[in-house]
């Protein structure tokens, strides 16, 4: 029975192919291979959602026109009252994110500034889902970049696991994925049930719900083999009880249990901050700040294995706007923490805030286009993808080094 | 390139769980009378009713449609009015909605004598108590601050409040009783004891009651323990009741497409007084009426103008000379204002032109400086409208080609929606995003430049347009006949439909909506919600509508009830009206030979079937 319907599908979605027309989720059934699990590294992708303003994340204290440009925004020097925790001499992270300073210390944690997308977007939309398929200007991309970033086959049903109630734009693709809002709550209580409805979605012919379905059943095992005891993070890690505090606590139990994670998303909205940034910008960053020092912490030796990277779709406006606020912009900073990362870093060019250094006299300018930063994690983390598998047309990727 | 090729053409409608139905061109391919009427009835609602199907059939489609499309000569459910009566802050202006609900810090000002009493008499009876413990705080010599924060009762003031309402033994029952014997307490308490009790208790107790408590206490706990919130509760409340019992099925389902199109995040700040109004004005007025009305409605409505920062923005000092520009962020002292074009850039990407609708980012900057003046008097007391002159950019303009000369002062605003609604790129990018909601994610190319030759030719009468929709062959063919999976929104509401469910309280349900990624009033982005199926299939969405549907059959979601008798095949025919899948049949009658199932197990796993998942 198994093997007529598997042989259906087939020839089915060879029909349907000779019409130029094989939706992504039924050529996943068809691709997947079975393949051996091997240990694998793990790549979490995060997303800051709305444009978080890296020029007060990150913050170019030791470029003088910060603060000119920023007269009722810009955050005080080193040292003073509320002032920026220096990092280099130049670069130094916004205060709230003292949590986040251990890391720097141990060299675990790098950043890219001057990064983002070439493309001229100023859309929240469009950038983001630019961003997430990993091909700017190019809408017709139906997968994400991280979905193309796993190698493909068969490994394990939470391979590449997105956080939330809706599947990351990032993980949708051939490759198994599945969306967990709440570890605790993936799964239907009365066995009965659960077996009934595995067995609908396993014999539908509705082919978008049977591939969901079966990774959904097969993810419900694996995790529930995971959540019988209370989970307790390491070394007196407090995470958060936020959202964005709640998902990466969860990541970092599926690590720990070993079932076979290699990829993750996460996101937190709220950033897009055009009117009185500065306390609201201090509470996000402050959430998203101990949220990633807790996950450091938590993780511990483990770290070993992870690789994080933060992204927002692009920057915000250098000089504040008129309502102590920011506008949407262009380049913005991306961290990256890991126990290969290269850290205590500042990589990338910057640019200058100077009005004939900014991306049409308003932005801060891309210096490294975020694809270069992504390809070193993929293809020196991942292992046996290339560039221009998970970027397609992007042939040009330049590694900067972050991984030792 | 290993770019998929095969992507732009990819259709939903491809993906049809009958397969020999196919043609090469299934969007030319005509559905039979029956599945005419299941399709149209599925579509137009929020989950077709057997009996809707049955309608149809008999009066026709065309008809059917006419008449939908026509709310006002349908009679409204006698069932819906009942239970919208009490939700009082639907019908509220703003302003007395802030008074009537305030914000926590408000509720500070009166207990301090520095705000007016409110006029619902238990929320008065609520901060009388709060102003009287200040009180003997306040005569005991603290500061005034001091004296708020320590204004909490004691444990056995507590207590003792507590036994003026109760007798000791209801008291006992209260702390200690199991579920169904507070249920039982609770529900036997006169009206005015139940408002006594719920004074007399501190906040978390009082929220602890909420599982237990009938319906009609909920709200009152709510308006006591925070009382703005209230207004999302009413919200809330009316959407899904409104969508589960309606008779004005079309009109509903626009009224929820036109708040998503120019959708508004309720948590943000004054907007939690200010939604209410603007639905009701400025959306649900023209849900099937004139675009530019919809248009120049949210444009002006101070939701609108504060949820994109619009009320804050001012003009610049016009530049002069050489090097102006680049003197000017440093003439920027604190507290001066500026130019913000946050709804400039989403009035014509997300509104109106649509993202490749052609314009600039000098076109955002131009129309954003428009705008300026376009503001709201105290919104935070829930204001009103205010075009104020003096912070207007008063130069001139240049806006999709269009040159706007200087002095036009308000016009300059006015004079920006209507390039907007003539230029094509909006009838367009409008007529796309219906299709994608009515027809499939990718609807025939052809179908929407129809709708938009509609659009122009009617001068943007909604109607007009869903009529060419309708009637279209694209509409009622193979291609469209199932090919969307519900949003979870559609999902919940059309299984209680399905169920003739009686919900007279919809807040579980609510709730059930923000696990499922989809809580109402609460899209933080101004995108709104996509209606592309893509978005709404993943493991995750799929457990929660499984459980979902067991629990609303089972009689497990507090407030909905449902009595589901008869068998399998009658549960089929009633929930299912398109017609069960011979797979998800077999599976269901495999589970009757092991054990026999009970109705309301029979109807969870059909509400929860992949059958259900699509319209």
């Amino acid at each position: 029975m198994v093997r007529n319907r598997r042989l259906f599908l087939k020839s089915s979605a060879i029909a349907m192919a000779g019409m130029g027309a094989v939706p992504l989720w039924l050529s996943r059934a068809l691709y997947a291979a079975e393949t051996p699990n091997a240990r694998k590294k793990v790549l979490i992708a995060i997303f800051q959602r709305g444009a978080v303003d890296g020029l007060n994340m990150v913050v170019p204290y030791g470029d003088k026109r910060y603060k000119e440009i920023r007269p009722n925004i810009a955050i005080p020097d080193p040292g003073q009252d509320g002032g920026t925790l220096d990092l280099d001499g130049f670069y130094g992270l916004h205060p709230s994110m003292q949590p986040l300073m251990s890391a720097w210390k141990d060299r675990k944690l790098a950043i890219v500034e001057a990064a983002g997308s070439h493309d001229p977007t100023r859309s929240h939309f469009d950038a983001q889902d630019y961003m997430e398929s990993g091909t700017p200007g190019f809408k017709a991309t139906q997968d994400g970049w991280l979905n193309r970033a796993l190698v493909p086959g068969k490994t394990s049903p939470v391979r590449a696991v997105s956080m939330g109630a809706n599947l990351a734009r990032s993980l949708r693709g051939r490759q198994e994925a599945v969306a967990i809002n709440n570890l605790k709550d993936f799964k239907i209580p009365d066995p009965r049930s659960a077996q009934s409805f595995e067995n609908m979605y396993a014999s539908t012919l509705d082919k978008v719900l049977n591939g969901t379905g079966k990774e959904t059943f097969n993810a419900v095992r694996t995790v529930q083999s995971v959540e019988k005891e209370e989970y307790l993070p390491a070394n007196g890690a407090d995470y958060p009880d936020s959202r964005f505090g709640n998902s990466l606590k969860q990541m970092a139990r599926l690590i720990k249990a070993n079932v076979g994670l290699e990829v993750a998303f996460a996101d937190m909205g709220g950033w897009d901050t055009h009117v009185n940034e500065v306390p609201q910008l201090a509470n996000l960053l402050r959430d998203f700040g101990s949220t990633l020092g807790a996950f450091y912490r938590d993780m511990g030796d483990l770290m070993a294995n992870v690789t994080l990277v933060t992204m927002s779709e692009f920057g915000r406006t250098a000089r504040e706007n008129g309502n102590r606020g920011t506008d949407h912009g262009h380049a913005n900073a991306m961290l990256v923490l890991g126990g290969d990362v290269k850290g205590g870093k500042v990589y990338g060019d910057w640019p200058g805030l100077e009005s004939e250094q900014l991306y049409e006299n308003r932005d801060l300018a891309v210096t490294t286009d975020f694809r270069d930063v992504l390809s070193e994690l993929v293809v020196r983390q991942l292992g046996d993808r290339k560039v221009d598998q998970v970027f397609p047309g992007y042939g040009t990727a330049k590694f900067r080094g972050i991984l030792g | 390139m290993a770019h998929p090729k095969t992507l732009t053409l990819f259709a939903a409608g491809l993906l049809l769980q009958v397969l020999p139905a196919y043609s090469s061109k299934p969007f030319q391919t005509k559905l039979s009378k029956e599945k005419q009427a299941l399709h149209v009835v599925d579509r137009l609602t929020f989950g077709g009713k057997l009996a809707d199907v049955e309608r149809a059939k008999r009066m026709g489609v065309e008809k059917w449609i006419e008449e939908q499309l026509h709310p006002e000569r349908i009679a409204e459910n006698p069932e819906l009015t009942a239970k919208m009566s009490s939700l009082k802050a639907i019908e509220m202006p703003s302003a007395e909605l802030f008074k009537t609900y305030p914000p926590q810090q408000v509720v500070a000002q009166i207990a301090r004598g520095k705000m007016p009493m409110p006029e619902d008499p238990l929320l008065r009876l609520a901060i009388e108590q709060v102003v009287e413990r200040y009180k003997v705080k306040k005569s005991e010599g603290k500061q005034a601050a001091e004296a708020m924060e320590e204004s909490k009762p004691t444990v056995e003031q507590i207590r003792a409040k507590i036994l003026t309402v109760l007798e000791p033994a209801q008291a006992r029952t209260l702390r200690s009783g199991s579920a169904e014997e507070k249920r039982a307490l609770l529900a036997s308490l006169p009206e005015a004891k139940q408002d006594q009790l719920l004074i007399a208790l501190p906040a978390p107790a009082r929220r602890a009651l909420d599982p237990v408590a009938p319906t009609s206490m909920r709200r009152k706990i709510v308006l006591l323990t925070q009382p703005q919130q209230v207004i999302a509760y009413d919200l809330n409340e009316a959407k899904l009741q409104r969508a589960i019992y309606s008779t004005h099925q079309l009109d509903e389902l626009m009224v929820d497409f036109w708040f998503n199109h120019f959708n508004i995040y309720l948590d943000k700040g004054a907007d939690r007084h200010l939604v209410p109004s603007y639905e009701r004005e400025a959306i649900r007025p023209y849900a099937l009426g004139k675009f530019s009305d919809l248009l120049s409605g949210t444009a002006r409505h101070p939701a609108m103008l504060f949820y994109l920062d619009n009320w804050q923005s001012v003009g610049a000092e016009p530049p002069t000379g050489k090097g102006a520009r680049r003197a000017m962020p440093a003439k920027l002292k604190k507290g001066t204002r500026g130019l913000n074009e946050n709804y400039a850039r989403e009035l014509l990407e997300l509104h109106t032109l649509g993202v490749d609708g052609g314009y600039t980012q000098k076109d955002v900057t131009e129309v954003a400086r428009c705008l300026t003046g376009w503001s709201i008097v105290d919104p935070r007391r829930g204001g009103a409208f205010v075009y104020n002159d003096r912070v207007h950019d008063k130069g001139e303009k240049r806006v999709l080609g269009v040159a706007i000369s200087a002095g036009g002062g308000q016009n300059d605003g006015e004079k920006v929606l209507e390039i907007l609604l003539n230029h094509p790129s909006t009838g367009k990018f409008i007529s796309r995003k219906l299709a994608t909601r009515f027809v499939a994610d990718d609807a025939p190319e052809e179908l929407i430049v129809r709708m938009a030759k509609s659009f122009t030719d009617s001068k943007g009468d909604i109607r007009t347009v869903l009529r060419t929709m309708f009637l279209s062959r694209e509409f009622l063919s193979a291609g469209a006949y199932r090919a969307k999976v519900k949003t979870p929104f559609e999902m919940v509401v059309s299984a209680a439909r399905a169920l003739d469910a009686d919900v007279d309280f919809a807040g579980t349900m609510a709730q059930k909506l923000n696990e499922l990624g989809q809580p109402l009033y609460r899209k933080v982005e101004p995108t709104g919600y996509s209606s592309r199926n893509e978005e709404w299939i993943n493991s995750a969405a799929l457990l929660g509508r499984m459980n979902f549907a067991l629990a609303l059959a089972q009689n497990k979601v507090p407030g909905a009830k449902s009595q589901v008798t008869g068998t399998r095949e009658q549960l089929e025919a009633q929930l299912i009206p398109a017609g069960l899948s011979a797979s998800t049949r077999e599976v269901i009658e495999n589970a009757l030979k092991e054990k026999e199932a009970k109705p309301d197990l029979i109807a969870g796993l059909l509400l929860g079937s992949p059958d259900f998942q699509r319209r």
